[in-house]
């Protein structure tokens, strides 16, 4: 689980250029860190490629908070 | 100005007169060309005189399962795709109230479709790139209508509006979407016309002239070139003075 916390955690710092301390569980991609839908799509697309998964659009839309996705890639990949 | 050196490009309908001067322009700027058809040996024949950077990547735009690996598969072949021209079109010509459902639904599959479905496919690499241009090929038509092409016409405003939309969502990444739309061009079809026909076509055109393949292709290198990062969602008008809109 941490695992996957800390590498969701670099794209998130890389890809949306935030403060490493603000990327917690609770911080919504969009409400909290300043992405927008198009940063989101790409998000998605990182994750895939780091844990290499297949996340569907439907189970993509529900990925809002950073913990969402850790918790969604954690199942994926256990 | 306009160097493509190092720059992927994908051409499709390059069996056809304008696709091959797409083709041959794209690559004369120093561009990698990847040339889609359906007719092979006329693509292996276009590959034979440009030589070096060109790879052939049959396809036949009607089938959808062929169109969504075709970005993929011209990527693979040249090392990425930083260039996109849908340029392949069909005509299925006549009146609406004669018009066929086949012939309507042929025309939007290969027109329309097929370029929503390679601009998806081609658009993962270019955002993560930072770097895209996408061209496509509309018509004069699409914007001024035509008796006897409700299919047509559809096909291209649709491509025009498909292109404004896209241009919208990824332009903050670096990749423009843009269409040229010729007027009325030289081709084997317009060979056919007689006298009193082509009179009355020229007629028309303020510049008094057909335009040529090259006059297309020349408006293509231009979007697809580093000078033109600021421009998009636009549709380039190449037709004499024969529609200026």
């Amino acid at each position: 689980m941490s695992d996957v916390f800390d590498r969701v955690k670099k794209i998130v710092v890389e890809h949306l250029d935030v403060e490493e301390d603000k990327v917690v569980e609770k911080a919504s991609f969009i409400d909290d860190l300043g992405a927008d839908s198009l940063d989101n799509v790409e998000l998605v697309m990182a994750f895939e490629e780091e844990f290499d998964i297949e996340i569907p659009d439907d189970a993509a839309e529900h990925i809002q908070t950073v913990g969402d996705a850790v918790k969604f890639i954690s199942e994926k990949t256990a | 100005m306009f160097d493509l050196t190092g720059k992927k490009a994908l051409v499709t309908g390059a069996t056809g007169g304008l696709g091959g001067e797409i083709a041959r322009a794209l690559h004369a700027q120093g561009a990698h060309v990847a040339i889609s058809g359906t007719r092979r040996e006329k693509l292996e024949g276009l590959a034979a005189e440009l030589g070096e950077r060109v790879s052939v990547t049959p396809c036949d735009l009607s089938d959808a399962a062929s169109v969504d690996v075709l970005p993929k598969d011209a990527s693979e072949a040249m090392g990425g795709l930083d260039i996109l021209v849908s340029n392949a079109g069909v005509t299925r010509d006549q009146l609406l109230m004669r018009m066929k459902d086949e012939d309507w639904e042929t025309v939007i599959k290969v027109n329309l479709e097929a370029h929503y479905r390679l601009c998806k496919a081609a658009m993962r690499g270019m955002m993560k790139a930072r770097w895209g241009r996408i061209v496509g090929i509309t018509s004069i038509v699409g914007v001024t209508g035509n008796p006897g092409q409700t299919n047509y016409a559809a096909s291209k405003a649709g491509m025009i509006g498909f292109t404004k939309a896209l241009a919208q969502e990824v332009a903050s990444r670096g990749v423009t979407a843009n269409c040229v739309a010729p007027g009325f061009i030289a081709s084997p079809m317009t060979d056919a016309l007689n006298d009193e026909q082509r009179a009355a076509i020229l007629n028309k055109i303020p510049a008094g002239d057909l335009g040529s393949g090259r006059d297309i292709a020349a408006a293509v290198v231009y979007l697809a070139s580093e000078e033109a990062g600021y421009v998009t969602g636009q549709t380039l008008h190449v037709n004499g003075g024969m529609a200026m809109i």
